[in-house]
């Protein structure tokens, strides 16, 4: 008996001792970069994975997520750190930084532009945080299949959420985030006055109001991939969607789809480093190499999204211009998503959108 | 072995010891040597298995974050009433300990608790704990009441004083939509807000309604098996194995295929005129999708065990019904059906047990309506991180699926659970 | 029912044959989803749909590309050989620990046999989202997670009642007069045990293994919050594509599984009619 207790030992030991090592081994000379998949993912691979392994040599996994905090603060929590950078919105990476749950970044450690302006006066205002260095300006609006509606074309966020008049499934990402600022100018409040009337709770009462008045109607989407399936699979007739992904099935796979930049709700996405990332510097390094002049300016090669430097900006192809959201054409009546304003609500928010969506 | 020698009246082996107490020893060690064999999996499942789910279990009721990151404040308000703000002495005690807890930057967890019992209060924290930084000396009262007036709530200090309790039933309240009020007293959540009752009701009839369909199912077909002759019965059960052995993915997989409104069903009903092209059924993404695949998905554990208990009944008990007079429906109703009813018991349960924690057929095809509990709880560990919560829905949850444990253990044995 | 008695009269006639449909019916719901992906996995487009051309069976229609698209995938690749590594692992540890539990629960003195019985069994009962989110704290906590051996030892535990099951059922009609009869033969322990236990349990412990196997392979929940990204499966792979864009290539996948899971069932189909010739039971 005595034996075959010891051999149990043994083999779990020997199991063990192959496996452990071999683990760490696989891990060491990479990053995991953590972003939302798809087009956009791929334009990141394009543009900064592809030339940062082509110069250091240190390989990059990139992994999808399908945004908020809940993964990263429970690696951080249970003390188990796999994720070295990650894509983060803005309201996420003031609610990460207050939470404690990432890293903090030393802005002077970035590159300046071409013309030796200084990082911190480059980027836009709010692309570099305490705890973030920003990379794009993107945004969520909506898009329709133009097949489905051969008479009257639907062209503001009050069409979105009127069935009646455009009938069809319409799509909509699963998250009150920025489905309630839609609601809101759907329902007729004028985008500078939207986080106002969201800040009584009479206004949460409106938006969800609203909500409900196509919940029946309306398919919940979770990651930024599935909605121009799910217009193309012809799933739903309308759905809001971010709008980089729309382009690429527009521009690359000719679908026909027509976007509608009306009520348009932009933000911007950051690199965060998870506190106790193990490769701590070599993220660095590769964030500093990312958000550099060139690579911001490449980027936008790949898929509709701004640059952030203002230094990138001129380096990006005409022909692109008129796809991003801050297009003046696209740009008349767009709502910037109000990061404080989440950063303090996202829990009861979270909390209220998860209870009415289950009703 | 032992030696019995008649002239004693105690029995005792060859060297003398009573037989009784040698036999005992004798029983002793075999005891030990069977439990050997057993004790490395049992340890390996305790330890393995066992102890997180306790682990888990502990988390509902865990709650150290505001006493670990604010002892002193909550000490200097052990004389505090209900219903007043406290004075200078405790704010300023509430400033060091929120600065301290910033530099180790905890406070961010206290305000996510707070926001749980008080919702909005989550920025009161977090934006006074970033503006205090810059606020070297008192008055504190008056600097706090400056950064948000919420600081003046006397309920914003009850709620501090009730978090800071190392363990709290609160997570269990919020699992059966109560909470805590202010005062303390236990009341009913806002009507918008009560989602976890009507959850585990729903939970509990989509189960039955599961296992409900799977006997309907089941019982005509293991019927059939059971009394065809072996040869074609073992074909049969083929198409009872393979949906068995297939995974779990590729069978929903394919009820997306098949359900999904420009999939295969809605396709041929469209071909065939049923239905228009336009309007196509909805027949996944909802609680539909959730039970058509989950029916799929358990009607194996139900025909297995029906299959195996109706394989004993002998045909002699229908044809002596039957020659007795018994009309057909009769025969199988009083003495056939009588027969099969541990089957079914044993069936029933099982299938009930699985469907009841079920998670990733209804996170998969269940959309917006067709949601369970068990998405609830994964909800809360990936996605809004109230840890405590997802122990406390999960611990209400196991423990139903342990007293049905139990009563499935009473009824059929785990002994007698049959696999393949 | 066995079949249609000569005197049956028109009632019961109908009643025969309609039963039959219906069960027809019932089996055809049981596979018809399993098979029906199949030759939509060799479609030439990237739809889910069966096209005019594909039913006229036009060999333009078909294609192996999805098949093609699996193996120049390393996401893929690495992951299929995740699931075989994990699987592999944790169906020896659970095959050990199993059949000697199973040979302890099974000995006339085995002392607390229902209250142990309960215990080993439970990680087939309980839920499996309270397993992995209960395993996701505790492996956290001490290294395991996001490692290989946590996901081995994880599905080692999910795997071990079916073990003890199949290899209890085994040892319940086993004769415990042949252990006699061959230690009377003057064979030792170890030697009764490899050379007359070992061959007569051995069809139990092969399919408990294979429940193991496929238990583990199949596993997505526990994997979902225990596994990084280097430690991504079969399944964990499935059900990302699921959930973003069911691409046809995850019905190649699904294909392949399918054929894995009859190859499986085959041998253990085998084993069952090995294992009852052996005891001399007659199937009845």
């Amino acid at each position: 008996m005595k034996g075959l207790t010891k051999y149990t030992t043994l083999t779990a030991a020997i199991a063990a001792a192959g496996l452990l090592t071999a683990a760490p081994a696989l891990a060491q000379k990479a990053l995991t970069i953590v972003s939302w998949g798809g087009a956009y993912t791929k334009s990141q691979l394009e543009a900064y994975h592809k030339p940062y392994t082509a110069k250091t040599g240190i390989k990059i996994n990139s992994a999808d997520y399908n945004g908020g905090l809940a993964e990263i603060r429970a690696q951080v929590e249970a003390g188990n750190v796999t994720w070295d950078a990650v894509d983060l919105e803005l309201s996420d990476v003031v609610l990460g930084c207050d939470e404690g749950i990432l890293e903090t970044i030393d802005i002077s450690i970035l590159p300046p532009a071409p013309d030796g302006t200084p990082a911190a006066k480059d980027f836009v205002p709010g692309a570099v945080h305490e705890c973030a260095v920003g990379t794009i300006v993107w945004s969520t609006v909506y898009a329709y299949d133009t097949t489905k509606f051969p008479g009257e074309k639907p062209t503001t966020m009050a069409d979105f959420f009127n069935v009646k008049k455009f009938p069809g499934k319409r799509g909509m990402r699963k998250g009150p985030k920025p489905q309630l600022e839609f609601a809101l100018i759907g329902d007729g409040v004028p985008v500078d006055k939207v986080y106002e009337v969201l800040s009584t709770p009479e206004g949460v009462d409106r938006a969800f109001a609203a909500l409900d008045r196509i919940k029946d109607d309306v398919i919940w989407w979770e990651a930024g991939a599935q909605p121009p399936q799910m217009l193309a699979d012809g799933e739903v007739a309308m759905t809001t969607a971010y709008n980089g992904r729309l382009f690429n099935a527009i521009f690359t796979e000719k679908k026909p789809f027509e976007i509608v930049w009306d009520g348009q709700v932009w933000d911007l996405d950051l690199w965060g480093i998870p506190r106790g990332s193990k490769n701590l510097k070599q993220t660095l390094d590769f964030i500093k190499f990312s958000t550099d002049t060139q690579r911001l300016a490449d980027q936008a090669k790949w898929i509709s999204y701004g640059p952030v430097r203002k230094s990138s900006l001129p380096l990006v192809a005409p022909d692109m211009q008129p796809h991003m959201p801050t297009y003046t054409e696209n740009f008349k009546n767009a709502l910037q998503n109000n990061f404080e304003w989440w950063a303090d609500h996202q829990d009861e928010m979270n909390e209220r959108f998860a209870a009415w969506l289950a009703k | 072995m032992a030696e019995i020698t008649a002239d004693q009246t105690v029995i005792t082996t060859a060297d003398g010891v009573p037989l009784k107490s040698r036999l005992a020893q004798a029983e002793r060690r075999k005891k030990i040597a069977a439990f050997a064999l057993v004790l490395p999996l049992l340890a390996f499942i305790l330890i393995t298995f066992i102890v997180p789910i306790l682990d888990m279990t502990f988390r509902s009721v865990d709650n150290p974050v505001v006493a670990e990151t604010l002892p002193r404040t909550l000490a200097a308000l052990e004389t505090w009433k209900f219903g007043e703000v406290p004075d200078e002495p405790v704010f300023a005690i509430l400033a060091e300990e929120m600065v301290a807890g910033s530099k180790a930057r905890t406070i961010g967890k206290v305000a996510t608790r707070l926001n749980y019992e008080m919702p909005g209060s989550r920025s009161t924290i977090t934006k006074t704990a970033r503006r205090l930084k810059r606020i070297k000396q008192g008055p504190y009262k008056e600097a706090f009441l400056k950064i948000d007036k919420k600081w003046g709530d006397p309920d914003l200090w009850a709620r501090l004083k009730q978090i800071g309790a190392p363990y709290t039933l609160s997570y269990y309240l919020a699992a059966v939509d109560m909470q805590y009020d202010a005062e303390g007293n236990i009341v009913s959540q806002p009507e918008d807000r009560q989602i976890y009752v009507p959850l585990f009701v729903r939970t509990l009839w989509v189960s039955l309604l599961i296992t409900g369909l799977c006997l309907l199912l089941a019982y005509p077909i293991a019927y059939l098996m059971a009394t065809l002759p072996t040869g074609i019965s073992n074909l049969l059960m083929i198409m009872v194995l393979l949906p068995f052995w297939t995974s779990l993915l590729v069978r929903t997989t394919s009820w997306i295929v098949l359900l999904q409104t420009e999939g295969v069903l809605n396709d041929i009903a469209v071909w065939l005129g049923l239905i228009g092209d336009d309007n196509r059924l909805q027949m996944i993404y909802n609680m539909t999708g959730t039970v058509i695949a989950m029916v799929h998905i358990l009607l194996p554990f139900m025909v297995l065990p029906l299959f195996s208990v109706m394989k004993t009944i002998s045909p002699s008990y229908m044809r002596a019904a039957r020659s007795l007079g018994a009309t057909p429906p009769r025969a199988f109703w009083t003495v056939y059906f009588p027969q099969t009813v541990p089957g079914i018991g044993a069936g029933s349960i099982l299938v009930f047990i699985l469907a009841i924690g079920y998670y990733i057929t209804p996170a998969l095809v269940g959309g917006r309506t067709g949601q369970l509990i068990s998405n609830f709880i994964a909800f809360h560990m990936q996605k809004s991180l109230n840890w405590g919560l997802a122990a406390a829905l999960g611990g209400i949850l196991l423990l139903g699926v342990l007293a049905l444990y139990w009563l499935y253990n009473r009824i059929v044995g785990i002994d007698n659970m049959k696999l393949g | 029912m066995a079949a249609l008695p000569p005197y049956a009269g028109p009632l019961e006639r109908s009643w025969y044959y309609g039963f039959r449909v219906l069960c027809g019916l019932i089996f055809l719901f049981l596979i018809m989803p399993i098979l029906v992906i199949v030759p939509l996995s060799f479609n030439a487009e990237p739809y889910f749909t069966f096209n005019e051309s594909m039913l006229r069976l036009e060999p333009e229609a078909y294609s192996l590309r999805w098949y093609e698209d699996i193996f120049n995938n390393p996401q893929w690749v690495h992951s299929i050989k995740n699931s075989f590594i994990v699987a592999i692992f944790s169906t020896l540890l659970a095959t050990f620990l199993g059949t000697l539990a199973a040979l302890g629960l099974s000995r006339a003195y085995m002392p607390y046999r229902t209250a142990v019985m309960g215990v080993l069994i439970s990680p087939m009962i309980v839920p499996l989202i309270i397993t992995a989110a209960g395993m996701y704290f505790f492996y956290s906590k001490i290294g395991l997670a996001q490692t290989y051996l946590g996901l081995i030892l994880a599905h080692t535990a999910l795997g071990t009642p079916f073990v003890v099951i199949t290899v209890t059922a085994t040892l319940v009609g086993f004769d415990h007069s042949l252990t006699r009869a061959s230690a009377s033969l003057g064979a030792d322990p170890t030697r009764t045990f490899f050379k007359v236990i070992v061959p007569l349990i051995l069809p139990g412990v092969i399919s408990g293994a294979l429940f193991a196997f496929i238990t583990s392979f199949d596993e997505v929940v526990v994997v979902l919050f225990l596994a990084g990204f280097e430690q991504r499966t079969i399944p964990r792979q499935m059900w990302a594509g699921i959930r973003e864009q069911i691409s046809p290539t995850i019905l190649a996948v699904a294909t392949l599984l399918i054929t894995f899971s009859i190859v499986l069932m085959s041998v253990l189909e085998g084993l069952r009619r090995r294992n009852e010739r052996l005891r001399g039971i007659r199937s009845t």
